[in-house]
């Protein structure tokens, strides 16, 4: 089934689609010690909601997303660490305005390209990137990273508090505005018209579609949004380091992704969910062997579960209805 | 001379290299015309229509549609202008649903298609008008089905009605049965036949069959040249043409 948008299908927001936002609010009250976690698996929902608009609708393969992110992160923290601009909100749409901008320059030449020379171009953007952020240490503190971040109280109100409550909520808030825009894009015809260059490119050029163009506008979009997830883990954790670019974060983006199901919204909440949670669980317990776990499960979840865990989900409902 | 041709071709040729695979084709299509383009495996018959459609950009020569000179155009500025096609093979949305398949192109030609906010499910004229696509060629009871789980004499329908969609001046037909069993074949000239008679009409054919059954006009193309021209009789009778074709049968 598809899952997108469609000329047919109901575009209203069903009720399962309102579980994990009842989920995140109950998680808030009945897991107080765990909202620093939390708030990490929100930003890394919306980064991973982000990679799925251009790769799971769009069709766009990319191993350099962490481009966006990172620069986001560094543009918010460098706004605060350098230039003293605290304000929250500030930041957020500076980031998603420099996610655009190198959204939409690079996205114009990588998307004139296709296969694997496109999929070569992304890899190289991500490695100028951190290039970059490693060699201009007078501005991004380099190897050691950037510290001193502050972040003042969102609308001047809400403090950002030790227990991170603050954070947790803030992100939540972002997320859920995130969702909404791409969930409302995902079932506009644009959203629909992507979906066909994905199923095939050719019919699109052969039905009069400007394919490329909105490629780049997808792109750009996604990559705003990136750098507005980037700028998140850097408000929360009030810190950035080289660690948030290059080929790693990429590709652990497309494993969280593909985890959890590529090209269905949700896919993009229950991978980083289960990642990050995983990842929180298993390296305390098994310091050096919790990535083997979490490649087992990608193992398995690739083999005999094309669309993720979600996939595996539909798979056992269908079963029971049987 | 005769009013505007819808389509027209005036040397146009292709080369790669050494290797021309079309040499200076004068050819045209006029108004409401029902014309066939035949010629043995490797005529050419492809390349010419990639260059038509502007898939492929000829090496000399120029295409007129509507007596306007489109050969520096791109392939959605044609398609914006009258210019539809169909492929030889399936070229299809096949994980949506046939009635998203047709509207895509709809909302396309009524340029909602890059809308961003309004939900696709809220536009009901794109919805109505694929609807009522579907019906006339008879698949209004799959509308809701994957594209990829219908039998291929109906993928080859769906792959006709997403080029009426568009409400082509010219519609390019490319083997429109090709691979289709005979009883469902007949479905799909059914359909063809059928077709609004303001539509020109080009059908890129094998089936000989099919070519005297519809064409009033047929243009014999082997090695990248134009053999022949004229009507399926003639045609059929040419004994150029049955050479052209035999010689393909004992290589």
């Amino acid at each position: 089934m598809s899952r997108g948008g469609s000329y047919a299908a109901d575009h209203r927001v069903r009720a399962i689609e309102w579980l994990p936002w009842v989920a995140a609010i109950a998680a808030f009250f009945l897991l107080p010690d765990y909202l620093p976690l939390g708030a990490r698996v929100l930003t890394y929902i919306l980064f991973a909601l982000s990679l799925d608009l251009i790769l799971g609708y769009a069709g766009i393969i990319t191993l350099g997303h962490s481009a966006f992110f990172g620069l986001g992160a560094y543009v918010a923290g460098i706004l605060s660490a350098r230039f003293g601009v605290a304000d929250p909100m500030v930041q957020l749409a500076a980031s998603a305005l420099a996610g655009a901008l190198l959204g939409i320059s690079t996205g114009a030449v990588i998307l004139r390209t296709q296969g694997l020379t496109q999929l070569m171009l992304t890899l190289a953007v991500g490695a100028l990137c951190l290039e970059i952020a490693n060699r201009a240490t007078s501005i991004t503190g380099g190897a050691d990273g950037l510290s001193g971040v502050t972040v003042a109280p969102i609308l001047g109100q809400f403090r950002f508090d030790l227990f991170g409550k603050t954070a947790y909520l803030w992100c939540l808030a972002v997320l859920f505005a995130g969702w909404f825009l791409a969930r409302r894009l995902i079932y506009s015809p644009f959203g629909v018209a992507l979906t066909g260059t994905r199923e095939n490119s050719a019919r699109m050029h052969a039905i009069g579609a400007p394919v490329y163009w909105r490629q780049v506008i997808v792109y750009t979009f996604s990559a705003a949004m990136a750098g507005v997830a980037g700028a998140l883990l850097t408000q929360t954790s009030q810190f950035v380091g080289l660690n948030v670019l290059g080929f790693e974060p990429s590709g652990e983006l497309l494993v969280m992704l593909i985890l959890g199901g590529v090209g269905r919204i949700y896919g993009a909440f229950v991978g980083p969910l289960v990642f990050l949670v995983a990842q929180d669980f298993l390296s305390k317990q098994f310091p050096e062997y919790w990535y083997f776990g979490i490649g087992l499960l990608l193992v398995i979840v690739v083999l005999f579960a094309h669309g993720g865990l979600l996939g595996i989900g539909d798979a056992l409902l269908a079963r029971r209805r049987r | 001379m005769s009013m505007t041709a819808a389509l027209e071709t005036r040397g146009l040729s292709k080369s790669f290299g050494a290797l021309t695979v079309a040499a200076n084709i004068d050819f045209v299509l006029e108004t409401g015309a029902r014309h066939a383009l035949i010629g043995p495996n490797g005529a050419g018959k492809t390349t010419f229509v990639n260059m038509l459609t502007g898939r492929l950009p000829p090496s000399k020569g120029q295409v007129l549609l509507g007596g306007e000179d489109i050969t520096r155009l791109r392939q959605a500025a044609r398609v914006k202008r009258g210019l539809g096609r169909t492929f030889q093979i399936n070229t299809l949305f096949g994980g949506m649903t046939v009635l998203d398949n047709i509207a895509l192109g709809v909302a396309e030609r009524l340029g909602v298609a890059a809308r961003m906010w309004r939900p696709a499910n809220a536009h009901d004229d794109v919805r109505a008008e694929a609807l009522a696509l579907l019906a006339t060629i008879g698949l209004e009871d799959d509308a809701g089905r994957r594209v990829v789980d219908l039998p291929y004499g109906k993928q080859r329908l769906v792959e006709i009605a997403i080029a009426l969609g568009l409400r082509p001046k010219v519609l390019l037909l490319d083997e429109p049965a090709a691979g289709v069993p005979s009883l469902e074949s007949e479905r799909i000239l059914e359909v063809l036949a059928r077709l609004p008679g303001e539509i020109a009409i080009l059908i890129i054919e094998h089936d000989m069959d099919l070519v005297v059954r519809l064409a009033q006009r047929v243009t014999v193309l082997v090695q990248g040249e134009v053999l022949c021209e004229g009507t399926p009789e003639q045609i059929v009778g040419d004994r150029r043409v049955q050479q052209a074709f035999l010689g393909e049968r004992h290589g």
